[in-house]
């Protein structure tokens, strides 16, 4: 096995970190810079950054957050959200982006993949995969947020991608998201098995035995976490500050986390792995 | 006294941005050109790279960089690659056909088996963080890892590795699964590595410093 890449995964609607259940009901958490600076000197290593909404709008407001983030985080930067053309792709590699992710864009037009691999190499592109467990037990692949059905399956997506050229695969159970309760497994293994390309897992994180297990049962080759990570900066820095009143700050004020959701620090989990034999870069 | 002008190849493959600001951390300011007057007028090279190796030597081809770049390194003068950059060196790379390099190092550019020596299934590419491994003791000394520990983590991501013929120029080794192989090389007046010391955090970060400490000492 080799070494399991911890990946705080930062959801940015405008100017402000955001964090949903099944990704909605967004509330704001702070400025992603900061959150990003924290993480970058924990130890992370990598991050993701979504812009959640862009999909939505058809608009990209990421670039001036990249260019901050990047001026001082040397580790490597994904971002993703509402990128649609090899010329958006180009843009925020230009910001200072090292990987992009791409989901609705491969979805309608999978022959991008083929052509951005071409142009930036298969390593710059991530796919973002949005899986949703059906009744059957197949999973379906969803864009925007879990919110718009394609109807095509997870699995034989993840092996097309893959011939298409994508360097990775970002893989997130929407319905674990945000709740705590753990990866699907079930899920993670499928792909993992089904792929010779790099798979990072995204979803569910609640406690440290999760990660744990998504890299053993799992074969994760990369764990990218949220909710764990960010309400653990919060309550360490009694973290109240965001980049304008836009959005829902109610959350924030209360000082609450969500019950299922024990957060942690990327150095616990990185001790938590090293405790169970399991390789990772500290 | 006059600033050295250290010059990034900018040949449209790339994360010349990244290069770019770890130098800046460092206190250095770069020329990022693909003009072959500037490559004359440079006292030090980095030439990065994220991309295929057949496209890279067909753009520098393009842009007429190829002999300018060969000059430069016969001058004897501080040159730095960094991943495809490093591969670029080599004589050949089997990467979708065979495509012939700046063959400054002899040497093949090979890809990874997606299957080991047991049957395990050997994810393509590489993608995260390895370790250097220091094999030969007194070699980093003298060298831009001469303040990193053996066993650091470096970030990598690749699918092809570089063989050369002459193991002299092997600065350091990194296992991946069950092979070994170079993970980067000092011959001369180059350095260069498979990993990506820009996005290497602290460690990596020190490894440009070093580089450019020495270009500034001269």
């Amino acid at each position: 096995m080799n070494n399991i890449r911890i990946i705080p995964r930062l959801d940015i609607k405008g100017p402000n970190l955001v964090k949903g259940i099944h990704l909605e009901g967004l509330r704001v958490l702070g400025k992603p810079e900061d959150f990003a600076r924290f993480y970058y000197e924990n130890g992370a290593d990598e991050l993701i950054y979504v812009d959640v909404v862009a999909s939505l709008f058809g608009r990209n407001s990421l670039h001036d957050i990249i260019a901050r983030t990047a001026k001082d985080i040397f580790i490597p930067l994904t971002v993703g959200g509402g990128l649609r053309t090899v010329e958006d792709i180009k843009a925020v590699l230009r910001a200072g982006a090292d990987k992009v992710s791409l989901n609705t864009a491969a979805i309608h037009n999978p022959q991008i993949i083929k052509e951005a691999s071409q142009k930036f190499g298969s390593s710059t592109i991530v796919i973002s995969i949005e899986a949703i467990r059906q009744k059957d037990g197949s999973y379906l692949a969803f864009t925007d947020n879990g919110r718009e059905h394609t109807g095509i399956d997870v699995l034989s997506w993840a092996k097309r991608v893959e011939e298409l050229g994508a360097g990775e695969i970002l893989l997130t159970s929407v319905d674990r998201e945000g709740t705590g309760l753990g990866f699907d497994v079930d899920l993670t293994k499928m792909i993992s098995e089904a792929i010779s390309i790099p798979l990072i897992v995204h979803g569910g994180a609640g406690r440290l035995e999760h990660i744990s297990e998504i890299a053993t049962a799992g074969q994760a080759d990369a764990i990218a976490i949220a909710g764990a990570f960010h309400y653990d900066f919060i309550l360490k820095n009694k973290y109240v500050e965001s980049n304008s009143n836009e959005g829902n700050f109610e959350f924030l004020k209360s000082e609450k986390t969500f019950s299922k959701i024990t957060p942690f620090s990327i150095e616990k989990s990185k001790e938590y792995l090293i405790s169970k034999k399991i390789k990772t870069r500290i | 006294m006059q600033l050295p002008n250290i010059l990034i190849i900018d040949y449209n493959l790339g994360n010349i941005f990244s290069v770019q600001n770890a130098c800046k951390y460092n206190g250095t300011n770069t020329i990022v050109s693909n003009d072959k007057k500037d490559i004359e007028s440079a006292d030090a090279i980095i030439l990065p790279g994220v991309g295929a190796f057949g496209d890279a030597m067909a753009n520098m081809r393009k842009l007429d960089l190829i002999e300018p770049i060969k000059d430069f390194i016969h001058s004897k003068k501080p040159f730095m690659g960094v991943c495809l950059g490093m591969q670029l060196l080599f004589t050949e790379s089997e990467e979708f056909g065979n495509h012939k390099g700046l063959d400054i190092i002899k040497g093949q550019i090979k890809k990874f088996p997606t299957s080991g020596s047991s049957n395990n299934k050997i994810k393509v590419p590489q993608v995260g963080w390895n370790k250097l491994i220091n094999d030969k003791n007194t070699q980093w000394m003298n060298s831009p890892l001469s303040s990193i520990n053996n066993d650091s983590f470096m970030y990598f991501v690749h699918s092809y590795f570089a063989c050369p013929e002459d193991e002299s120029v092997v600065l350091s080794k990194t296992v991946y699964e069950d092979i070994s192989y170079c993970s980067s090389v000092l011959k001369e007046n180059i350095f260069a590595t498979q990993f990506h010391p820009e996005k290497s955090a602290e460690t990596g970060l020190n490894i440009y410093a070093n580089w450019l400490n020495n270009i500034h000492k001269k």
